[in-house]
């Protein structure tokens, strides 16, 4: 925030970065694109993720455990790699969707091209959507059958029922994943940068990047990013006022059994809905990806003699950073989760036991990097240590701080839950028999943790090993990151090679949450999260 | 001698007093109860006992010694207490042997003092053979010895019960609270414990403290305070009751259609003005006929209403020419219909002189 206000050399307070910053026309588009964008997301997301959410809670829809996988595999990619995927689908004329249909009618063209303001809004909101699902299934969750039954009682049938009751009494949880939708839309870097930026329209993330490259304006950028800033806190604000209005959200949680509705025929219409979104979202744009990644050149399609396993060691052998970035990728996200967890833990305990004054202000600022979006923390942290005497720019040492402080609020929520899943009594028990509070902390409360622990550190970690946004304006040559370098891949339009990458760092997560999720319990990676 | 003293103990949360005032005094060995609705400030009474809240004002002291006062605390634990806490908060991630080993470990005593008296206050509690079980294989009823064993292992000073029955099924409740008294009568160590539960207060306690809005209203042991309750307050918190609410004239006590000999009421000397009185359902007498003139309270009326309960009759009767309402339970075998003429009889022995209605 300060930066923007000075003047380059003195450090004087001024305006003009601001004016800069809004002075053409088409910085102002980029603004407009990016809540255009949002909107659209957003609604493309309601429209996959509310009759899932519906479907899976409370009907008999067949697969509910494989969409629930699918729609998991959706969460985890990194919606750059889907983008990629993307890019291999449905790029004009060369992706595979417009080939087949080419091939088909014998078309000159096909039919969609990714790069448009519309494909790049659908790519988006197929990585998206999890968010409005995770929300509206807990809100469906927890509604009890009463409810319905009351309504059918009165002569109500379970279509009126389901609109007329169900839906509005989840509305509010609705209304929340849908502003954290919009919100990711507008903040989300990776998506943008490979879409938009060659179907030569801007969004505010990608024009941010534009003032940071050379010459890096970074006062400027710190100026155009305030409204992205704003925007964010104002929404954030409206979200948790409906999630503590919920007055009608009859959240009763034991009260009444919750049966299934049976659907009849209508059941199978759900589930290939279902499976038609999924498809979309996770197994063609995975096959394509593979077929790349093991592909002596992926538009010479699916043949055995175009088989190889070059690319991944190409990747990991000859390439002179590729295979330095995996291990800086997988050594800065382990020491950010290790940071924030420790740092939310530490910061939750005081809190809960209000062991210093003005705790909620403590509390206020761990979970304030929540509202920042990524890139504007990365222009922040440019702005704060990239200049001498700290000079980090380029260092490991800023790109871990920069993911700890990103996932802080993670760390902490979670570390808050786990605290406050222990009943004090457990703590005061240890007190009041003569052991001191290191003692109740080391006997009771950390053996009592440890579970919810490693659940929040590998929740930290996962995101962070695939953190683009605020990778991409803090990385040096020798401290680039899985994202970064799948970014300057597909620059070079090294497709082959960037999908190898990709896949290595889907497989690396796919393990470490299918051993989590053995671990852990199914849910824990997507149950929602208490704020 | 005076074991643990509150004076004046006061307990304000902002503007509300959750503790007001409160004077009490324990003698070695007693067990009393703080009973009370929720909200009268028990449980945070109970806390500052233990050293988890500062007081506002007043002190605690055992033996002589200040242990809370508003300028120092000694912390909890280093006041040789122990607690059984409303969750029982056994710790999951030990076994029930280590549970109760915890605190004789923390007094550094020789490992083999530890097993030997782990092994018999788990004999004591009847949990020996489940020595090596973890706290999740429990039931509640054998979490709740485990807290018990856990918290008298370690011979403390006080014991403190924070509604230590109120998770337990009703059957479960009534084993437990003569669990409870019996393990007092074998250790005597002071306790405290604080319930809403009248019966499990009755059945254990030497002396009850009734509590109401942060206040003690009365302090007696149980027989006395159900016969004699000293405020409206205790006579309705403890035991269903009728309120009598009644005038002086004359020598003559004049209540809503029917009087009364002032003679015969308790402090009759006492008596001017407003006077009111406390009487038990079962402590009414019921007849058909009119009852030979005695020492005895008479009313004369009609039945309203009546339910049975398998165990007594239930009947309302209203005095003659008055909108009162009184309740009188008598055997299953004394059945009246309803419309009945019929004649109540009280022993003035039996009725407690209370202050008048908004005079508390």
């Amino acid at each position: 925030m300060q930066s923007s206000l000075e003047e380059v050399d003195t450090g004087a307070f001024t305006l003009m970065n601001y004016y800069t910053a809004f002075s053409r026309p088409r910085y102002i588009t980029a603004l407009w694109n990016s809540l255009r964008l949002g909107a659209m997301v957003t609604v493309l997301c309601l429209i996959f993720a509310v009759p899932m959410a519906w479907a899976i809670s409370r009907t008999n829809m067949p697969g509910k455990n494989f969409i629930r996988l699918l729609m998991l595999g959706a969460f985890i990619t990194p919606p750059y790699l889907g983008a990629i995927g993307w890019i291999l689908l449905a790029g004009p004329n060369s992706g595979w969707i417009n080939r087949f249909y080419m091939a088909l009618t014998g078309a000159p063209e096909g039919i969609f091209d990714i790069y448009t303001f519309s494909g790049l809004a659908f790519v988006i909101a197929i990585y998206s959507f999890p968010f409005i699902f995770i929300f509206t299934a807990a809100a469906l969750d927890v509604v009890s059958s009463e409810m319905e039954d009351a309504a059918n009682i009165l002569g109500a049938g379970t279509v009126r029922t389901t609109l007329k009751i169900t839906l509005p009494m989840v509305l509010p949880a609705i209304m929340a994943g849908a502003i954290v939708t919009f919100l990711e839309a507008i903040a989300l870097f990776g998506t943008p940068a490979l879409i938009a930026i060659p179907a030569r329209f801007n969004v505010v993330t990608t024009q941010l990047l534009q003032f940071f490259s050379q010459p890096i304006r970074a006062e400027v950028a710190a100026a155009y990013a305030v409204p992205l800033l704003l925007v964010t806190i104002a929404l954030f604000g409206v979200q948790k006022m409906i999630t503590r209005r919920r007055g009608f959200v009859a959240l009763t949680g034991k009260g009444g059994e919750r049966r299934i509705i049976d659907l009849g025929r209508g059941r199978w219409v759900m589930f290939a809905y279902s499976m038609a979104v999924m498809t979309l979202a996770v197994i063609l744009p995975y096959i394509v990806l593979a077929q790349a990644a093991l592909a002596k050149g992926w538009g010479r399609g699916f043949s055995w003699d175009n088989l190889t396993l070059k690319n991944f060691e190409y990747l990991l052998f000859q390439h002179e950073t590729a295979a330095q970035s995996v291990i800086n990728s997988f050594t800065y996200a382990a020491a950010a989760a290790f940071i924030a967890i420790g740092l939310g833990l530490a910061i939750a305990y005081i809190v809960s036991r209000k062991l210093l004054p003005w705790v909620d202000v403590l509390s206020f600022l761990a979970m304030a990097p929540f509202v920042v979006p990524g890139i504007v923390l990365a222009i922040a942290f440019y702005a704060a240590y990239a200049p001498p005497p700290l000079a980090l720019y380029g260092t490991a040492t800023i790109l871990i701080l920069a993911f700890a402080t990103r996932f802080l609020p993670i760390g902490y929520a979670n570390a808050d839950a786990a605290i406050r899943s222990i009943n004090p009594e457990m703590e005061e028990a240890v007190r009041i028999l003569g052991g001191g509070r290191l003692m109740a902390i080391r006997k009771v409360m950390a053996p009592l943790m440890k579970r919810s622990l490693i659940g929040a550190w590998l929740l930290v970690f996962i995101p962070a090993t695939r953190e683009l946004s605020s990778a991409m304006f803090l990385y040096g040559p020798n401290t680039r990151t899985m994202s970064v370098m799948l970014m300057d891949m597909s620059e070079e339009g090294n497709f082959e090679h960037l999908a190898a990458l990709g896949f290595l760092l889907l497989a690396a997560t796919l393990v470490i949450v299918a051993g989590a999720t053995a671990f852990l319990g199914r849910d824990f990676m997507m149950r929602r999260e208490k704020k | 001698m005076s074991k643990l003293s509150l004076i004046g103990l006061t307990k304000a949360f902002g503007s509300t007093k959750a503790v007001d005032g409160v004077n009490l005094t324990l003698r070695e060995g007693e067990f009393v109860s703080l009973l009370g609705p929720s909200g009268c400030g028990k449980t945070t009474t109970l806390r500052m006992i233990a050293g988890f809240i500062k007081p506002t004002s007043g002190t605690i002291e055992m033996e002589g010694q200040v242990m809370s006062s508003p300028a120092m605390m000694v912390p909890p634990e280093r006041r040789g207490m122990s607690m059984i806490f409303q969750s029982y908060a056994i710790w999951p991630n030990m076994t029930v042997g280590q549970n109760v080993a915890f605190g004789l470990k923390l007094r550094k005593l020789p490992n083999a003092e530890v097993e030997q008296r782990v092994n018999r206050i788990l004999e004591v509690v009847q949990m020996r053979h489940l020595k090596e079980r973890y706290p999740s294989e429990l039931s509640g009823g054998q979490q709740q010895r485990v807290a018990l064993a856990r918290a008298i292992v370690i011979e403390p000073q006080v014991l403190l019960l924070d509604e230590p029955l109120s998770n337990l099924d009703a059957n479960l409740r009534e084993e437990m609270r003569s669990e409870i008294r019996r393990l007092h009568d074998a250790f005597r160590i002071t306790t405290v414990y604080v319930t809403h539960d009248q019966a499990e207060a009755m059945v254990t306690s030497d002396r009850i403290v009734v509590m109401n809005l942060g206040k003690i209203d009365q302090v007696d042991d149980p027989v006395t305070l159900y016969g004699k309750p000293k405020t409206r307050f205790v006579a309705g918190f403890i035991g269903r009751t009728n309120f009598l609410d009644g005038r002086v004239d004359g020598s003559q006590i004049v209540f809503p259609g029917f009087t009364v000999p002032k003679a015969l009421a308790p402090d009759a000397n006492e008596l001017s003005g407003l006077a009111s009185f406390s009487v038990r359902p079962q402590s009414i007498a019921l007849h058909a006929s009119p009852p030979a003139a005695g020492h005895l309270w008479r009313i004369q009326g009609e039945i309203v209403e009546r339910a049975y309960l398998g165990e007594y009759w239930e009947y309302v009767i209203r005095p003659d020419g008055s909108e009162q309402r009184i309740r009188v339970s008598t055997a299953p075998n004394v059945v009246h219909a309803v419309d009945d003429r019929v004649w109540l009889e009280i022993d003035p022995a039996r009725i407690a002189r209370v202050p008048p209605p908004d005079a508390a």
